[in-house]
């Protein structure tokens, strides 16, 4: 477990390391000086060259790749050039949105598609099989954006059970800010759901035909035992995957769904970002974001390693 | 021929003959303003009704069709034409540095969920129909590269294989004229599935204002006007949505029935 433990870390950091590099020098070749950009056209030279030493501009690319990756390793991400506050800052506060709602609408992901899967499985060809498997046909094709748009058509202006936008903050209290997140969660996880389903379902249909199902039947065991006990843990391997793969569709998907609801989380700050040319809070959310991403498929690597000792031996 | 196929294929060929017939007839000028016509819900005259600027909705779903199909077919090319043969490659070259350079390069890219390559891309080049093909095709390169390189992996044990390295065939020859044919049915199923994610994709990217730009119409934009009116004209959000759903629920379908019908014992991992 430690040597494929190390080899996975191994990987990580490469892959880390690559895509720093990638996102940073893709970034940088972009057209326009961020210094000239906020001064505007009528801009004397010299005050340019000013505010580009000021911004870190004037060194090299290396020297400023490097500042970059050395300081966001210290947690210090650089300062926004458009409103001079840390980065850091700004990319923390929004996290405190963005993040929470991608976990909410992955716990509801799980919730929903663990017994709806286990359910089609155990009905599997009859009536209510094909009547989940059919909603889940239609919930891989619903954009979850549009989905967004009819909850708010419903629970928000016709019912008026939520408001229709806006993030109540945490500081409101904790049922304040989970109720605020409920509907763009809702509209994440469904679609993630109706895969989830998918998957799960058909994995317990394949581990439902193994022998030691027959074997645990055999010994006295009844049909929702053997199911519990030894048919879930076995088609967890390929629904863990999944779920890790989710993450990070769930993360993406959230910069959509937060225009939505006007939700200040990472996704309208990125925007906010890319029209106004500030490229170092760019930079730093895309690298966040791909970090997470990374991080979350090493951890489900180990989880699945952990769980299933035969994948240690054949990486 | 199986259900999942009849209906999935019609309701594909809908989306491709609205984008089609488009070219030749529209009922209205898709583009055309008509203010004093405004917000009008589905009528025999529009039947879709009117948006905000009193443009024919019907005519606007008909050329945002071609928008939604075009960007993702060529995303789906660009996803085969360059995943192909790296899977055949790292395939033929099991095990050795170029595989593992390929498969590492793949998951890396993973690790960039199509709507944040568009989000570099649309940082440098800005938005636009052609940034948001590459976004997506991007995406695709290691999706065909994985079912390919998968699926010609216990190709190169067969004795069929070993006949044509006989025959003295090189790897590259083998690839193209033994392998290729052989996983052919799995790349039309997955092109199928992701055309649909592309779809979706398109619609997304458009609606943050990152696909399509004004004044070419598609419907990931007409969501995005729709949002402020959607409680005065809840029509303009319902049908660009039917429209999105209708086409992605038809090549998925389709996509099934393409399986099963190509080969029963095939079964995609569908993501």
């Amino acid at each position: 477990m430690l040597r494929y433990t190390l080899k996975r870390l191994l990987s990580l950091m490469i892959s880390l390391a690559v895509a720093s590099v990638l996102i940073f020098f893709v970034i940088e070749v972009a057209p326009g000086d961020p210094a000239s950009f906020m001064l505007g056209i009528n801009a004397q030279p010299d005050t340019v060259a000013a505010l580009r030493a000021e911004l870190g501009l004037d060194v090299s690319k290396w020297q400023r790749y490097v500042a970059w990756v050395q300081g966001m390793l210290v947690g210090d991400f650089g300062t926004s050039y458009t409103y001079r506050t840390p980065v850091a800052q700004m990319v923390s506060d929004r996290l405190w949105v963005s993040l929470p709602l991608t976990l909410y609408a992955l716990a509801l992901s799980t919730f929903i598609a663990f017994p709806a899967g286990m359910y089609a499985a155990a009905r599997r060809g009859r009536a209510g099989d094909v009547t989940v498997m059919g909603a889940t046909q239609l919930g891989v094709a619903i954009p979850n954006f549009w989905f967004a748009m009819m909850l708010v058509l419903v629970f928000a202006i016709n019912l008026r059970w939520f408001s229709a936008g806006g993030f109540a903050g945490w500081d409101k209290g904790l049922g304040a800010g989970v109720w605020s997140l409920t509907l763009p969660a809702i509209a994440l996880a469904l679609p993630q759901a109706a895969i989830l389903a998918r998957v799960m379902r058909s994995a317990l249909l394949d581990v439902l035909n193994e022998d030691y199902m027959r074997t645990a039947r055999a010994k006295g065991l009844t049909r929702a035992q053997t199911i519990w006990r030894h048919g879930l843990r076995n088609a967890l391997i390929p629904v863990l995957t999944i779920i890790g793969l989710q993450f990070s569709f769930l993360l993406a998907g959230s910069i959509i769904i937060e225009q939505v609801f006007y939700l200040p989380g990472l996704g309208r700050l990125v925007f906010q970002a890319i029209s106004a040319r500030d490229l170092i809070v760019v930079e730093s959310v895309v690298m966040l974001l791909v970090f997470a991403v990374i991080v979350v498929n090493f951890a489900v690597d180990l989880a699945y390693a952990a769980v299933d000792p035969r994948l240690r031996a054949r990486t | 021929m199986n259900r999942n196929l009849i209906i999935g294929g019609t309701l594909s060929l809908i989306a491709v003959m609205a984008a089609l017939v488009s070219f030749v007839w529209t009922p209205f000028d898709h583009a055309s303003m008509n203010i004093p016509e405004k917000l009008q819900t589905p009528n025999l005259v529009n039947w879709f009704g009117t948006d905000h600027f009193g443009r024919d909705m019907f005519s606007m779903i008909m050329v945002g069709a071609r928008t939604s199909i075009a960007v993702a077919f060529v995303a789906v090319g660009i996803g085969m034409g360059l995943g192909i043969p790296l899977g055949l490659w790292a395939a033929a070259r099991k095990g050795a540095w170029i595989d593992e350079l390929i498969m590492r390069a793949n998951d890396l890219i993973f690790a960039f969920p199509s709507l944040v390559i568009a989000i570099l891309i649309t940082a440098i080049f800005g938005a636009g129909a052609v940034n948001a093909i590459i976004a997506i095709g991007i995406f695709n390169i290691p999706v065909f590269a994985r079912v390919v390189r998968g699926a010609a992996m216990p190709l190169w044990e067969r004795e069929f294989i070993l006949a044509a390295r006989v025959a003295g065939k090189n790897a590259a020859r083998i690839s193209v004229e033994h392998i290729l044919p052989n996983v052919m049915n799995l790349l039309i199923v997955q092109a199928t599935i992701q055309f649909s994610l592309g779809i979706l994709a398109e619609a997304a990217l458009s609606y943050v204002g990152l696909g399509a730009q004004p004044p070419t119409p598609s419907w990931g934009r007409m969501l995005a006007d729709a949002q402020t009116l959607v409680s005065i004209a809840p029509h303009m959000a319902l049908i660009p949505g039917f429209a999105i759903i209708i086409t992605v629920l038809g090549l998925n379908l389709m996509g099934d029935g393409l399986r099963d019908h190509l080969n029963p014992r095939l079964r995609v991992a569908r993501t």
